[in-house]
């Protein structure tokens, strides 16, 4: 996809997507992540077609799915699920695990009766974990833990066999004791099923650990600012960005994380969406700003000789990711 | 009337001493025990990190120690003991005007930045000037320059802050200003509930660099609460890890990261990945958390743990001395704990990554 996506608000336009264009593989893992306002989740939506792009379109096997209906958009909404971020919303309380699982399989006629309902049903709930599953048919969101029911969410995701499952802070919610389980179920889901995962995150460790054998995207303000192998984007940033975060975030190990390097920003403001600074966005803040340059050029992203895309004038033209040029590598 | 009790000694060193504190919660199913015998000693100056899930009993047990737990809670026994400059005070019994002299001037809380820690409809100088008022410091040319002072210290700008609203503030200025707030009346003891959770990470990182540059500034002690086990290792000389309402283990911070002998807080360690370095071994804990009207029987921990034995089911272990005088563990199994982890200095992923 390539899309733009603009929000009319009363204090003005504001481009929450800006150019963003991402092309995802059979059954990939990709992280989105960045800061708040970045972007990312309004990327997720029109990833999902729950938001239509402002301008730009969303391909799904080569058509533009804006322009398709009937059937044919009924196969997309099948095929791309959303699995949202809180379990304690995202699951109609007066509805037991059951009836919430199953309804999406008699819509899609995948099954025609209650019989054939509890065994597709049963082995969703045993797919995702959730066993066994004969004790879970009956239960109410409530009486489930926040981990089981993201657990149900998925299983939800997958009752329609979709080709590409979005999920937004699906684990930010849960126990840190719980997330690497949840995170190791989606992994399992994607080699089972060969489903294209986008986990969206505001965390970096989890970003590194979903998408070790993946790539990771790094928004910020709207853009696409990084896009490469979770190692290279994790391990050695290009972008100056993504470097600072990287620096910035504090490590379960005393030893490591203070004694980390950082980055100094020449600002520490986010820059409003109203507003947007001119040539990059981060030019304000960024420790590599070249005047001339990147307060009057907008930085396409282009790719460094490691194989990654990157957003920068200057690591683009030093050949060298922006970890270095800055010196906390 | 029982007759009033003397207020024990509390060593020197501490400036407050919990001793066997119990709370529970009154529900119609039954006493929810929120706290179980939990003893620890905070020292002058120093900071102490709180670890433990949600339902781990660490905000009960945070939001009592300056008595602000809701009305269905009760201490059941137990003591807070507070070591002043002139006399030490056992804080559940404080009540009326005593108990409102202690919050705020000897012992602040800062509660997560959301929205709701501020009256909306007043700006952040009224918001000062009312918490200044509501403890005596009435001189409105005094609250100002002292809010002044604290809010540079902060980082933030006093002219245009004080005149904002809470809700013109982003979420990084509003923990800044609560922080600011909190050090008004120059208390000894900061509690601070969550400070980063929420936060961008640029954001977080400010917050924990300028809580480091407070407490080497003005001395006073912290105690956080935190699911985050980053912030702890940023920040505590000690941690205590809480599991079912009681302590598990208590130990200083290198000790709990990379040398921990309770099973919980090598589990927890083993479920948070990394940025930097090797991503080890990871994995979540299995199962979830006991129902706190309904303990298991002997060690709370035995059914979600991977070395229990069955007299880990007898009876719940005390907190048993390990490695050093500093160290304690609530685990009968510690040894075999220690063989697996060892002691050299390295997060618990990696070594346990190494051994598989």
């Amino acid at each position: 996809m390539n899309v733009t996506r603009a929000f009319k608000t009363p204090g003005g336009v504001i481009k929450a997507v800006d150019g963003v264009s991402l092309a995802l593989g059979q059954s990939e893992a990709i992280c989105l992540v960045g800061e708040s306002g970045c972007g990312k989740t309004t990327t997720g939506r029109m990833l999902a077609g729950l938001l239509r792009p402002t301008s730009g379109q969303l391909l799904f096997e080569s058509k533009d799915v804006w322009t398709t209906k009937g059937k044919e958009l009924a196969r997309f909404r099948r095929s791309v699920q959303l699995v949202h971020q809180d379990p304690y919303a995202s699951l109609n309380p007066i509805r037991t695990v059951y009836q919430t699982l199953s309804a999406p399989l008699f819509r899609h006629k995948k099954v025609s009766d209650r019989r054939g309902a509890i065994g597709a049903v049963t082995e969703l709930l045993q797919r995702v974990g959730l066993t066994p599953p004969a004790d879970f048919l009956i239960k109410y969101p409530h009486q489930l833990s926040g981990g089981q029911r993201q657990r149900v969410s998925i299983a939800r995701a997958l009752s329609v066999d979709p080709r590409v499952i979005v999920a937004d802070e699906a684990v930010s919610m849960v126990d840190v004791s719980i997330r690497i389980s949840l995170l190791n179920l989606l992994l399992a889901l994607r080699d089972e099923f060969r489903v294209t995962i986008v986990l969206i995150t505001h965390d970096l460790a989890v970003a590194r650990y979903f998408a070790r054998r993946g790539r990771i995207g790094v928004m910020y303000l709207g853009r696409v600012v990084e896009l490469g192998t979770s190692e290279l984007v994790v391990g050695d940033p290009a972008h100056p960005y993504s470097a600072a975060l990287v620096a910035a975030i504090p490590e379960a190990d005393p030893t490591l994380t203070r004694s980390k390097e950082r980055v100094e920003l020449r600002s520490a403001e986010v820059p409003s969406l109203l507003r947007l600074p001119s040539g990059c966005t981060f030019h304000p803040r960024c420790p590599l700003f070249e005047e001339g340059l990147c307060d009057v050029r907008v930085p396409e992203l282009l790719g460094i000789p490691d194989g990654r895309e990157v957003a920068c004038h200057v690591a683009v033209r030093e050949r060298a990711p922006a970890a270095e040029l800055i010196g906390v590598r | 009337m029982p007759q009033p009790q003397p207020v024990p000694s509390v060593a020197p060193d501490s400036v407050l001493s919990v001793r066997d504190l119990s709370i529970i919660y009154r529900t119609r199913r039954g006493p929810v025990q929120a706290v179980r015998d939990v003893s620890f000693e905070l020292r002058r100056g120093e900071t102490l990190a709180i670890i433990g899930e949600s339902g781990s009993g660490k905000t009960t047990m945070a939001v009592s120690l300056i008595r602000l737990s809701p009305r269905t809670a009760k201490i059941t026994s137990g003591q807070i003991l507070y070591r002043g400059e002139d006399a030490t005070i056992d804080v559940t019994r404080l009540d009326g005007e005593d108990l409102r002299e202690f919050r705020w001037s000897e012992c602040a809380m800062v509660f997560q930045a959301a929205l709701n820690s501020f009256n909306p409809v007043i700006n952040i100088w009224e918001q000062f000037l009312d918490t200044a008022r509501a403890h005596g410091m009435n001189k409105t040319t005094e609250v100002r320059a002292r809010s002044g002072d604290l809010l540079r210290m902060v980082n933030l700008d006093p002219d245009r802050v004080l005149r904002a609203y809470p809700h013109e503030l982003s979420g990084g200025m509003r923990q800044r200003v609560l922080i600011a707030m909190s050090l008004l009346l120059e208390p000894a003891i900061v509690i601070l509930d969550e400070p980063t959770t929420a936060l961008d990470i640029l954001t977080q990182r400010s917050i924990i660099d300028l809580l480091r540059k407070l407490r080497a500034q003005l001395g006073f002690s912290m105690i956080f609460i935190s699911h985050d086990l980053s912030l702890a290792a940023e920040l505590a000389d000690r941690v205590i890890t809480m599991y079912a309402g009681t302590v598990v283990e208590r130990a200083a911070v290198k000790d709990m990261f990379y040398r921990p002998r309770h099973p919980y807080s090598v589990g927890l360690l083993r479920a948070v990945p990394r940025v930097t370095g090797a991503l080890g071994s990871l994995s979540s804990i299995t199962g979830s958390p006991p129902d706190l009207i309904k303990l298991p029987e002997g060690c709370t921990y035995h059914p979600r743990c991977p070395y229990v034995i069955d007299a880990c089911k007898e009876r719940e272990p005390d907190l048993l001395a390990v490695d050093t005088p500093e160290h304690d563990a609530r685990c009968i199994r510690w040894k075999h704990v220690a063989e697996i982890i060892g002691t050299g200095e390295a997060a618990v992923a990696e070594k346990l990554a190494v051994r598989t």
